[in-house]
C-alpha cells in the first residue's frame, strides 16, 4: 500500500506526521520525501545514507553538420526548446520537458541525446526503516522527473509512505497520482482551509481516498471542520498546538520519541487509513 | 536602419510595452522614413512557455536590427544575440519617443538580459 501525505498550504506538518506515522509502524515500512525542492524528513529520521546517484533527463543536441534547417522540431516543440534562426539552430535545455518530439520528427538523424542533470537521489535507512530522497539541483524548475525517480525506489509489498511537496500543481500529482490513500494535513486558519479546499479538489480529480489530519487543532477555528463535513471527508487525527511538541520539532526530534504515549496514536491513524483505503478497493 | 519595438498598441504614439516577450504588439520602424509595420503578438501574450524566444524569433524572421524594449530576459536575449539584434532595454514613453531617443543616439546597448528569466 502507498499512503501518500499532501496539504495545499505548506507548513502544515506533512513530515511531522509522515515521519512519525513511519517510526511508529516500525517494520515494513519505507518513507520517500518526495519534496525534491526542500526535502526535510532527513532532518527528524536521521538516515544513513547508503546510496547516491545523479539524475538527468533526456535533451536534445544539434549536429549542425546533419541538420537541413528544416524546422520540423521546433515546430513540435510545445516549450519553446529548439529554436531555427537562420543558419543555426538554438537550444533551451532548461526549458525542455523531454518529451521526445524532437527526436521522432527529425529525418536527418541531427539530433543526439544528451542530458540535463535535474539533482540527485539518495537512499539508506533508520533501524528498519528504509528511507529514500530527492534533492533537487539549485537552478533546476522542473521537479517531477526527479519525484517520479524517487517513486521508483518504492518496492512492492512494502508499506510505503510519500511526504508531497505542499500546492496542487504538477510536483504534487507526481507524487500522489497512483497512491492508495492520501492523507492531508491541515490547519484550522482561513489560509489552511483556503488551501486544503485546493488540495481536496485536486485529489477528488485523481480519484483518491483522501482523510485529513489537523494539525495544532486547538487554534483557528471551526471552518475546516465544518468543511469536512460537508464533503464527507473524514477527520482521522487532531494534533493540538502543543509546546513539547514545537520544541521537538525545532529540535529534530520525533513526537513519538519524546512523548511515547503518541505511538498508538499514529497506529490508530494506520488501522484508519487501511480500513478506509480497504474499503475503497472492495468498490472497485 | 530597422527597429523592433515592444508596444502596447499599433501605432507610433502607442506607449512601449516595457515587456518584450508577451509586449501586446511589435512595431517594425524605419528609423529614417518612420514608415512602419505592426504584428499582433497575441500568440505570445497568452503563451504558456517560451514567449521571449519564439517573439525574439519573430524579429529574426522580419530582419529587424534592434530592439528597443523594457525587460528582456535571459533566453530572449540568447536569440537575440544569435541573430545580431541589439537590444536597448529600460525604454519607455511613447514609440516614437523611442524611435527619436534611438536616432540622437541616446540609447545605450545592452550585452546581458537585464532580467532574470520567469517560470
Amino acid at each position: 500500500m502507498i499512503i501518500s501525505i499532501a496539504s495545499g498550504k505548506g507548513g502544515t506538518g506533512k513530515t511531522t506526521v509522515a515521519t512519525n506515522l513511519a517510526v511508529s509502524i516500525e517494520s515494513g515500512v519505507e518513507i520517500l520525501d518526495c519534496d525534491v525542492e526542500e526535502p526535510n524528513a532527513h532532518l527528524f529520521l536521521h538516515p544513513v545514507i547508503e546510496h547516491k546517484e545523479s539524475v538527468a533527463v533526456v535533451v536534445p543536441e544539434v549536429d549542425e553538420e546533419k541538420c537541413t534547417l528544416c524546422g520540423k522540431c521546433a515546430e513540435i516543440c510545445q516549450f519553446k526548446a529548439i529554436v531555427v534562426l537562420g543558419k543555426t539552430v538554438l537550444t533551451f535545455p532548461e526549458m525542455c520537458h523531454s518529451c521526445g518530439g524532437c527526436f521522432e520528427v527529425c529525418s536527418e538523424n541531427a539530433l543526439s541525446e544528451t542530458g540535463r542533470l535535474v539533482g540527485t537521489v539518495e537512499k539508506g535507512h533508520r533501524n528498519g526503516l528504509d528511507f529514500v530522497h530527492g534533492r533537487l539541483r539549485v537552478g533546476e524548475a522542473m521537479s517531477p522527473p526527479l519525484i517520479s525517480k524517487v517513486r521508483s525506489f518504492a518496492r512492492p509489498g512494502m508499506l510505503t509512505i510519500i511526504d508531497a511537496p505542499p500546492g496542487t500543481s504538477c510536483p504534487v500529482i507526481a507524487a500522489i497520482k497512483g497512491t492508495d490513500f492520501v492523507m492531508m494535513v491541515t490547519e484550522p486558519t482561513p489560509f489552511g482551509l483556503h488551501d486544503l479546499k485546493l488540495g481536496v479538489e485536486a485529489v477528488k480529480l485523481l480519484g483518491i481516498p483522501c482523510g485529513l489530519v489537523i494539525n495544532r487543532s486547538d487554534i483557528g477555528d471551526d471552518k475546516v471542520r465544518e468543511y469536512a463535513e460537508q464533503e464527507d471527508l473524514p477527520i482521522l487525527m487532531e494534533i493540538p498546538f502543543d509546546r513539547k511538541i514545537a520544541e521537538a520539532y525545532s529540535r529534530g526530534e520525533l513526537i513519538v520519541e519524546v512523548m511515547p504515549e503518541w505511538k498508538e496514536k499514529f497506529l490508530g491513524l494506520y488501522d484508519q487509513i487501511k480500513e478506509l483505503a480497504g474499503r475503497e478497493e472492495a468498490r472497485g | 536602419m530597422k527597429l523592433a519595438i515592444s508596444a502596447k498598441g499599433m501605432d507610433l504614439d502607442s506607449q512601449v510595452d516595457p515587456r518584450f516577450g508577451r509586449a501586446a504588439y511589435l512595431l517594425f520602424v524605419d528609423s529614417d522614413t518612420l514608415a512602419f509595420e505592426y504584428v499582433d503578438n497575441a500568440a505570445n501574450v497568452n503563451a504558456f512557455k517560451g514567449a521571449g524566444i519564439q517573439t525574439a524569433t519573430i524579429l529574426s524572421d522580419r530582419g529587424a536590427e534592434v530592439l528597443l524594449t523594457g525587460h528582456c530576459g535571459p533566453n530572449a536575449f540568447k536569440v537575440l544575440a544569435a541573430a545580431k539584434i541589439k537590444v536597448a532595454c529600460n525604454v519607455s514613453g511613447t514609440v516614437r519617443d523611442a524611435v527619436r531617443s534611438y536616432v540622437e543616439g541616446k540609447l545605450t546597448f545592452v550585452t546581458n538580459a537585464n532580467v532574470e528569466g520567469q517560470w
